[in-house]
């Protein structure tokens, strides 16, 4: 469970007058699936960085399972994890395999659990014949399956997602909307990809900094589509 | 680019301690440099082809090794052969050519994992001195990692470049590369970061 009390950012550059990104906002996500949508510049990508303790808020507080990402961000790393839009620059290791241990080398696994854990993951996501592979010659659907599989084989209780879908094509972007309704984890996904959140318990809209709509993916999604149509036209 | 290169096997290099790999590169890597002989040099060569088909990995592996350097060894080869004569040219291009066969050998018979912790437990006297083993061998890691990513980063931007008509101009491809580079180094540090598990 994340709660948000007070939270906002801003942002300060010398020379150049401050910029809030995100306005005061108070929230409790309890909710199994929660989608977050907004324009860009809206502010979303701001808030996943602050649910995973990337960044920390100019007011308030975050809390990840009663762990204030200020105070406390090591408890925070070890049960969140968090899935970058571009997996290129998540993937910090030559190898598939080196990859998916670092997390585990860092959580201080034995051997055995670490290796148990690997193949566990090599086989759910259909990776077990790169175990060898270089990293850099995956393709891009191997890329962020990687590097989900890196942060799910960490076993976090809640995983943050910012645009996970983006550089995907659609067989890839189904298999990696597939991995994530198969989660057993709580997941908050930062997204475009509107389809995806059809199924999910809750959905944040965001305009200009400030939340615009909480509400369940229907009614949430509609006026954001209407929203954005009005902008257009 | 081929960087990480291991090739699964169960020979004596295979099986050989990392350790022991790690410091036998060292010692030959200033080994060899001590050597001005033309002819021992060509049998250091000549040791170091017949190791690929002792570890059972064969003439086009060591080739493979060798081929993205060879352009590199021929400038060397030719500035030397100019300003040192071609004996000393000749024995420049040898030592790199062996230093190159050797070092690739040890990524092909040992898991770049297996090599860093052998590079950890090595630094680990070192710590008394300030030197941290575990980053030392991560900075290792994420160079390994990146160098074809940013090879890509280079590739992309000359392309972005060539499709609005620009052919070649180095500050216009420098500039897109450092400014892409350092927002990569930003969002792989938030990664690590994120990865930390809380250490």
């Amino acid at each position: 469970m994340i709660e948000l009390r007070g939270v906002s950012q801003t942002f300060e550059v010398p020379g150049l007058a401050p910029r809030t990104v995100l306005y005061p906002l108070d929230l409790s996500l309890t909710e199994r699936r929660i989608g977050i949508v907004g324009s860009n510049g809206s502010g979303k990508s701001t808030l996943a960085r602050l649910l995973g303790g990337l960044l920390l808020p100019t007011t308030g507080t975050v809390t990840v399972s009663g762990f204030d990402t200020r105070r406390s961000p090591r408890e925070v790393r070890r049960r969140l994890g968090f899935v970058f839009q571009n997996p290129e620059h998540q993937i910090v290791f030559p190898v598939v395999e080196e990859d998916l241990a670092f997390g585990l080398r860092n959580l201080g696994l034995s051997a055995a659990e670490t290796e148990r854990r690997i193949t566990e993951m090599l086989g759910r996501y259909d990776l077990a014949h790169l175990r060898q592979h270089a990293t850099h010659r995956l393709s891009g659907g191997q890329k962020q399956l990687l590097a989900l599989a890196g942060v799910l084989v960490m076993q976090p209780e809640v995983i943050v997602f910012d645009e996970p879908t983006t550089l995907l094509d659609l067989r890839n972007r189904n298999r990696v909307a597939h991995a994530i309704a198969q989660l057993p984890q709580q997941a908050v996904v930062v997204t475009h990809d509107l389809e995806l959140l059809h199924d999910f318990d809750r959905v944040l809209v965001f305009e200009e900094g400030a939340l615009l709509a909480d509400a369940a993916p229907a009614g949430a999604l509609a006026l954001y589509r209407e929203r954005m149509s009005l902008e257009s036209a | 680019m081929s960087l990480s290169l291991y090739v699964p096997g169960r020979s004596w290099l295979h099986r050989l301690a990392p350790r022991v790999k790690l410091t036998a590169l060292l010692l030959a890597g200033v080994g060899v440099f001590l050597v001005r002989d033309l002819r021992l040099l060509l049998g250091l060569l000549a040791a170091s082809l017949a190791l690929y088909a002792l570890g059972g990995l064969g003439a086009r592996l060591a080739w493979q090794s060798l081929r993205p350097a060879l352009g590199l060894l021929l400038f060397f080869f030719a500035v030397q052969g100019l300003t040192a004569g071609w004996e000393a040219a000749a024995v420049t291009a040898l030592r790199f050519g062996v230093m190159i066969l050797l070092g690739a050998l040890l990524t092909l018979t040992t898991r770049v994992s297996d090599v860093l912790a052998a590079l950890e437990r090595g630094l680990r006297p070192l710590a008394r001195f300030g030197v941290d083993p575990d980053k030392v061998s991560l900075a290792c890691s994420l160079t390994l990692r990146f160098i074809p990513v940013t090879l890509q980063v280079v590739a992309d931007v000359r392309e972005a470049q060539r499709a609005r008509g620009q052919e070649r101009h180095l500050i216009a491809l420098a500039v897109p590369v450092i400014v892409r580079t350092l927002k990569m180094a930003d969002d792989v540090a938030d990664a690590l970061e994120a990865r930390s598990g809380g250490r």
